[in-house]
């Protein structure tokens, strides 16, 4: 007896220990290119060319590829650009998000039922599909290399809408009712009632938001030719053709590393947040 | 009353205007595009209706290459990806120390700007004359010659680009499979235990059906986010995705669209149109074989 529970304790100490190890490598594959990234930033730009075997370390760290990447290249501009693009984008977005779910959520009006299935129906149109349109739209009005024509498009946010209304109707009617008794109004209903109740979702949807305009690219490449309007994304792949010469490989990782950083401290501060919002409404995979 | 009618729809305007502007009328007009024959920026008009735009984006090998690239990827990606996730997701779930740690590493790819990135791929796998570069040197202690895996052999930019993908795409997968096997009532195992059932009979017959929900969900926004693969293909090739012979679906859209072999709307618009057809058929089919539609899978965009 005695004998067969240390079997048992034995052999599940060594599935844990291969189970450990397993998970051990994966943890090795998502963190070696981000290490990868942060040594050949510091290697400077003799030390990484002479190597012909690349080296896992390096014994003589230098900063001079960040100045690099801040003087020969405008990657402060970009930088600044992707900052005023997320700030603006981010902010529109919650305006209109948070009306329209308030009216599908609390507001009596003729046709609301209807609107939120046809809202429902838009979150199944890929991207892909409008992006042609706008293309046209955007260079038609001349918008093109404008913040005007970078935001406009990325503004609405169908499934935010859903997420927000969902979590609106959970605030309970009387609330309601009772502030209409007071004569509050709605706007001011919203702002000092629904809004700090609900404000774990609205968070999330912002950072979600926030990430998402931090990476993108799509629409960022097609409507801007004119480098003073590049986003990070575009500008990496601008300094990846153009900049630096092709060869300057530990400056363009510095460039990546200066373009990682912001959404992986954002990461870290709000890591439940972040990983409980993408399970309840992210999609990216 | 009169009032607070006029009120919802006050409240709705913003949205009403941006989702008007910027999806359904462009989803009409995609429609109108793709049908157009000749249209042409410069003058505005086309000279006929038709199904010519489809036709030529199907006879064009640009496209049939990109057709190719995108289903090799999404069949590779995806049953690789899912499984592997399955099985990162059991081992995290029976963690208790660590775990957290290991969650939040695992996580770390989906917030980072996939084309910065890539460019870290591109150069972990790249050989040029000055180096092999770090993959290959792996493989020289496993005594294989150096391939170059960015312009050398086709299957050799497949493989990096399947890698990429894998490595994009798993956090959200682990993620949404550790919550369903949190989710899991403990009491089932409990009884099983009780009853003396095996581990392999316990997966099988208690947490996979349970799990298999969301595990379709992840086969279907797999399937359709590995179809619209472009930008993690852009990072690691380069904006010149034809001339890699690497080029997706989707990138073929926006290069009719625009850039040097741009300027072609309505192909382009051809060509989403038929990547919505494949997406929805596909998306179609996985519902019916999970036998549920459970409406978690049903968002394409």
């Amino acid at each position: 007896m005695r004998q067969e529970e240390r079997k048992g304790t034995g052999s599940a100490g060594l599935k844990r220990t291969a189970v450990t190890l397993g998970l051990s490598v994966w943890a090795l594959i998502v963190l070696f290119p981000f290490y990868w990234m942060v040594l050949t930033s510091v290697k400077s730009y003799g030390a990484y060319n002479s190597e012909y075997i690349p080296r896992l370390y390096t014994t003589e760290p230098t900063l001079g590829n960040y100045v690099d990447a801040f003087t020969q290249v405008p990657l402060a501009r970009y930088f600044v650009n992707t900052v005023i693009f997320t700030l603006i984008t981010t902010g529109v977005m919650l305006l209109v998000v948070v009306l329209s779910a308030y009216a599908f959520a609390r507001l009596r009006f003729r046709g609301r039922g209807l609107v939120f299935v046809l809202f429902l129906a838009l979150m199944m149109i890929p991207n892909e599909l409008v992006v042609i349109t706008n293309f046209v739209t955007i260079t038609n009005l001349g918008l093109r290399n404008t913040f005007t024509g970078l935001i406009l498009p990325s503004v609405t946010s169908v499934f935010y809408i859903y997420l927000l209304k969902e979590n609106f109707e959970q605030v309970p009617e009387e609330l309601y009712k009772a502030a209409k008794v007071d004569g509050t109004s709605d706007l001011k209903y919203l702002w000092k009632v629904m809004i700090p109740i609900c404000r774990p979702t609205v968070i999330t949807i912002t950072i979600l938001k926030v990430i998402e305009c931090w990476n993108s690219y799509v629409w960022p490449r097609l409507i801007t030719d004119d480098s003073s309007f590049f986003l990070v994304s575009v500008g990496i792949q601008e300094i990846r053709e153009n900049g630096f010469g092709r060869e300057n490989i530990p400056a363009m990782m510095a460039a990546v590393v200066v373009i990682s950083l912001p959404l992986i401290v954002l990461f870290l501060i709000f890591r439940k947040k972040i990983m409980a919002g993408v399970s309840r409404g992210g999609t990216k995979g | 009353m009169k009032k607070n009618q006029l009120k919802g729809w006050l409240y709705l305007l913003p949205a009403l205007l941006f989702l008007g502007v910027f999806m359904l009328y462009p989803l009409i007009d995609v429609l109108i595009y793709s049908t157009e024959e000749s249209f042409s920026f410069a003058s505005g008009t086309g000279s006929g209706i038709g199904l010519y735009n489809y036709s030529y984006v199907l006879h064009d090998p640009y496209f049939l290459q990109a057709v190719r690239n995108t289903f090799l990827l999404v069949i590779i990606t995806v049953p690789l990806s899912t499984g592997l996730a399955l099985l990162i997701s059991l081992g995290l779930s029976s963690m208790k120390r660590l775990k957290e740690l290991f969650q939040t590493i695992f996580f770390l790819p989906y917030v980072t700007n996939t084309l910065a990135v890539g460019l870290v791929f591109m150069i972990l796998f790249k050989k040029t004359p000055y180096s092999d570069g770090f993959v290959n040197r792996l493989l020289a202690l496993l005594g294989m010659a150096p391939i170059d895996f960015i312009e050398g052999p086709y299957w050799a930019k497949m493989l990096v680009m399947c890698i990429y993908t894998i490595w994009i795409v798993m956090p959200f997968k682990i993620l949404i499979l550790t919550s369903a096997l949190a989710s899991v009532n403990p009491d089932y195992y409990k009884a099983a235990r009780i009853d003396g059932t095996s581990p392999g009979r316990i997966f099988r017959k208690i947490t996979l059906p349970m799990i298999m929900p969301m595990i379709s969900y992840l086969i279907i926004t797999g399937f359709i986010g590995a179809f619209k693969a472009y930008s993690d293909v852009v990072a690691i090739f380069g904006v010149n995705l034809n001339e890699a012979g690497m080029n997706t679906i989707v990138g073929y859209v926006y290069d009719m669209l625009y850039g040097s072999s741009g300027g072609y709307p309505s192909y382009a618009a051809a060509a989403a149109l038929i990547l919505f057809g494949i997406v929805f058929t596909i998306t179609v089919i996985n519902l019916l074989v999970s036998g549920r539609g459970d409406g978690k899978g049903a968002g394409i965009g």
